[in-house]
């Protein structure tokens, strides 16, 4: 069930197409199967690629010998370290200004003389078939010699620990302070400290990394790549030491994004594949090698201690993470940003100091994951509101309501939130439609509810300069044509654009074409990623669909005798608002703004607000342009025999500012709740001693449809976003809540909490076993 | 190895392929026949990517053999509509936005067609129960689950056209 409410739409303009949950114009190749992935595409005279992947998590490498593989008939190319000298690949934030790259966090495209996880790539073959390459991977001899490894974080911080990432393994830090939480906590009335842990979890899109590479008749480096960024092209520039306008990005529709995608995948294995064979190289990851060897979430060790009175007020929170960054250092200062500050979550505490570390090991990379430490943040906090409560004997949701935050409060960084921020009522609606408990279906059965409310930003960082562009345009037959470089992950991201300029230009979603996601040939967008589409590109259309209608509405009013302002746009037809008799085709109008040679076309730039970094003492400033506010709340069952959890109901209630698309919106809660039950129940990428022991789907456990509760939506439209039309994100936020919500319900159920994600029936059991 | 010829219909039109031993029937669609519409997703039938019906039948793609496809009547994502008309299958996904990303949509509609074949009229619990064994990290199952039971819904409407006066 979808519910919308629009308490809070008066200040909004008459639309006509945005708020409709109208089909998606990507909808007719998705439901044919015309819809064309990267894996799907083909060139004359391809090879295939496949990468030697190393099988120690640890170790020093004697010698690759690939004699025999090179002799193999039919490979035509094997690439090792040797023969790419010097060739690393940046794995900070790309195409940023702002921020530099800091020394040391490189990683090597292909391992020189040290493997640091188990998957590390370590040569290239490029074969005239998939199956010769695939051979020719067994020929190659590698030669290890195991190399001290350290496998949790709090270890590797440990002086004298084996060294991951120089000098001391700790990639990032920030500490943020704010107030004095050391004397606030002295005037507690009660002080709760709790650790809460999370795990590995793999995005598990449905679509594995792939891509095909060539070089074009002018020398530029092409690579048709499922990439949440197309502005890769930059540093995979770099890293292959080409001009940057001589690497082109042509990216397709993805099959999953997650963040998963939005590091490089397969762009430099298939580019230099391609750069010395001089043929087209296509390479996909089977599923095995995607779980192996594409960055997983940070797991967190999350341990907060808080004053409270005894009426449940927070006075001062002292919060310290801990991530484990894995092998190489990609997103995790970043990630560790996002879980540092929204570490207290969406609550006033006036004194609070964090401590965050992400520290490098010898498990797989960790990197992007949707949700972005803020959702491990969330898990934490979340769950420690009720021990918060438990500990007062309160009921969790007054703890919450007597320290909601209010517009205006502000952040730990001392960021305010400017726009509304309907905490409490969000709860309110999400756990009334919980409806009545119902009795337990059987004596072993004890039902529980939980509650969880959260924050999210949307948009990057804002020192690091975050603008798009889109240019609109339309044709002589009054079709809209929009070129915009955003990448479309699946949520609606291309769509949306053509709903924003099909409501501003007045012309039928359909007669839209949207032509993306290309490094040189689309005005760039930026990254897919941040839940910023909407509002960075949505943003860069509704600026150009508003020049070209402004100069069209100026035609039109002289062409009427009225004011540019009486003058409306719908039906692809032009019209004096007042006398509805004064209409034109807007082909008629088009056609007469091109004889006088005006332009229907404009190309627009939207920029984010920009800031300074944050004082390197205490953190304090301005990370984000805005949040997303919401709460998810959830009934359980608990099987007290097997420890077994079903999810009965789940009812989740996000203010998005406004609803572009209702479905699209529904779609993203609804999917993102359905991953955050992943998350709370079943899914763990196990990595023991460096050895991924969840290879495959049969170990690697996803939520099917038989799992999924009946689920209500309740979207609310508060009009305050900063996107267009009053949007706010909501890629990000639908997952955020739902791990700890399923977690209360848990501990409200059995009388006990699972202090670690995920909520595994030996967990359950062992929890219940303790209370007893 | 050898390759063998063998003669099947694939979406309604006689084909004669020349396959190894040890070809897969995704493989062969996808690579000689470049229907691409049939996805890999994890090789091992975990998944569902793969779906398409053999002989009527939902079967995984990337776990049969294309040489045991001999005389077998074979329908892909690319054969559901007919004379340009989408399945009602096909049109309940587009109304319903039943998919984000689209990778698992192909085979999401060729369970839902199969399930309608051997059920007209389902439940619910039995649209979930037919699709648990078919992936999809988008969209939580909410919406397809929707657009499966509304396609059972337009089907009938379609099967009585004066009903939907």
């Amino acid at each position: 069930m979808i519910q919308f409410d629009q308490p809070n739409i008066a200040n909004l303009p008459e639309l006509r197409q945005i708020g409709k949950p109208l089909p998606r114009i990507d909808a007719m190749g998705k439901v044919t199967g015309a819809t064309q992935y990267a894996a799907d595409y083909t060139m004359p005279n391809m090879l295939h690629a496949q990468v030697l992947r190393a099988k120690h998590a640890s170790a020093q490498i004697l010698r690759v010998d690939v004699s025999k593989a090179r002799a193999l008939p039919g490979v035509v190319a094997v690439l090792t370290a040797d023969d790419l000298p010097g060739a690393q690949v940046a794995t900070d934030i790309p195409g940023v200004t702002g921020t530099s790259k800091r020394a040391g966090t490189d990683a090597p495209i292909l391992a020189r003389d040290r493997v640091r996880f188990m998957g590390e790539a370590l040569a290239i073959v490029a074969a005239e078939e998939l199956a010769i390459a695939e051979r020719a991977l067994d020929l190659i001899e590698v030669d290890y010699e195991p190399y001290p490894a350290v496998f949790t974080p709090e270890e590797a911080m440990q002086p004298g620990a084996p060294i991951v990432t120089e000098p001391d393994n700790i990639v990032a830090r920030w500490r943020i302070v704010k107030g004095d939480a050391d004397a606030a906590l002295r005037d507690a009335d009660v002080i709760v400290e709790r650790t809460y842990k999370t795990q590995f979890i793999d995005h598990a899109y449905l679509e594995p990394e792939a891509g095909i590479a060539w070089v074009d008749e002018n020398g530029t480096l092409t690579i048709r790549v499922s990439t949440q960024v197309v502005e890769h092209f930059r540093s995979i520039a770099a890293a292959l030491q080409l001009p940057q306008n001589k690497v082109h990005i042509m990216g397709t529709l993805v099959g999953g994004g997650f963040g998963g995608k939005e590091d490089i995948t397969v762009e430099l294995f298939i580019g230099l594949a391609a750069l010395k064979t001089r043929r087209p190289v296509k390479m996909v990851y089977s599923r095995e090698e995607s779980i192996l060897a594409h960055c997983k979430r940070h797991p967190f060790t999350i341990t907060h201690k808080t004053g409270v009175t005894h009426s449940g007020r927070i006075l001062a929170s002292q919060v310290n993470l801990i991530a484990d960054s894995g092998a190489y250092v990609y997103l995790s200062p970043y990630v560790l940003l996002y879980a540092a500050s929204s570490a207290v979550g969406p609550y006033k505490v006036n004194h609070v100091t964090v401590n965050a570390y992400a520290v490098a090991t010898n498990n797989t990379f960790t990197s992007a994951f949707r949700g972005f430490g803020a959702a491990q943040a969330c898990v934490a906090y979340e769950q420690h509101m009720d021990e918060i409560a438990q500990a007062l004997h309160l009921d969790p949701r007054q703890v919450r309501r007597v320290n909601y935050a209010q517009a205006g409060d502000t952040t730990p960084n001392g960021q305010a939130f400017r726009g509304a921020v309907w905490l409490e009522e969000c709860a309110q609606r999400a756990w009334d439609a919980l409806g009545e408990t119902p009795p337990p279906s059987a004596p072993n059965i004890k039902i529980g509810r939980g509650l969880a409310s959260y924050m999210q930003s949307y948009g990057r960082i804002t020192w690091f300069h975050d603008t798009s562009q889109a240019w609109v345009g339309l044709e002589m037959d009054g079709s809209i044509v929009i070129r915009c470089g955003v990448p479309d992950i699946g949520g609606g991201q291309i769509n949306t654009l053509a709903q924003i300029s099909a409501e501003v230009l007045g012309v039928p979603l359909e007669r839209v074409t949207v032509y993306s996601t290309d490094s040189a040939l689309t005005p760039l967008a930026g990254t897919t990623t941040a839940t910023r589409q909407m509002y960075m590109s949505g943003n860069a259309t509704y600026q150009a669909a508003m020049a070209v209608r402004k100069t069209l509405a100026e035609r039109a009013s002289q062409h009427f005798e009225c004011e540019p302002a009486e003058i409306d746009f719908a039906d692809s037809a032009v019209f004096v608002k007042s006398d509805a008799s004064q209409k034109m085709p807007l082909t008629q109008l088009i056609a007469m703004c091109a004889a006088e040679g005006l332009p229907r076309a404009n190309l627009s730039l939207f920029k984010a607000p920009f800031t300074e970094k944050l004082d390197p003492d205490n953190a304090q400033g301005d990370i984000w342009p805005d949040y997303t506010f919401g709460a998810q709340a959830v009934q359980v069952a608990v099987d007290l025999e097997t420890g077994e959890v079903r999810v009965l109901k789940s009812a989740a209630c996000h203010d998005v500012g406004r609803a572009l698309n209702p479905a699209a919106v529904a779609g993203q809660i609804e999917g993102g709740a359905t991953q955050g039950l992943g998350y709370a129940l079943m899914e763990d990428v196990q990595i023991v001693n460096g050895v991924t022991l969840t290879p495959s789907f049969a170990e690697y456990l996803l939520p099917t449809a038989r799992d999924v509760p009946e689920t209500k939506t309740i979207i609310l439209e508060s009009g305050t976003g900063l996107g267009p039309f009053g949007a706010k994100g909501i890629g990000e936020p639908a997952l955020t809540p739902m791990a700890p919500a399923i977690a209360n319900a848990v501990a409200n159920a059995i009388g006990a909490r699972v202090p670690q994600l995920p909520l595994t029936p030996e967990r359950v059991l062992a929890a219940i076993d303790s209370a007893r | 190895m050898h390759k063998k010829t063998i003669h099947l219909t694939l979406n309604g039109e006689a084909r004669e392929w020349s396959v190894y031993p040890n070809e897969l029937l995704l493989n062969v669609l996808r690579e000689q026949e470049y229907l691409t519409g049939t996805k890999y997703g994890c090789g091992i039938g975990e998944c569902g990517a793969c779906t398409l019906h053999l002989d009527g039948a939902p079967t995984l793609s990337c776990l049969t053999l294309a040489i045991a496809c001999d005389g077998a009547d074979i329908l892909t994502i690319e054969g559901l509509a007919r004379d340009g008309k989408l399945d009602a299958t096909q049109q309940a996904f587009l109304e319903h936005s039943a998919f984000q990303c689209g990778f698992c949509t192909s085979d999401m509609i060729m369970m839902t067609r199969a399930l309608l074949n051997e059920n007209a009229q389902p439940s619910e619990a039995q649209v979930r129960d037919y699709l648990r064994g078919n992936l999809c990290r988008c969209t939580g199952y909410a919406s397809i689950v929707r657009a499966a039971l509304d396609a059972a819904a337009l089907e009938k409407q379609r099967a009585e056209p004066s009903a939907a006066s």
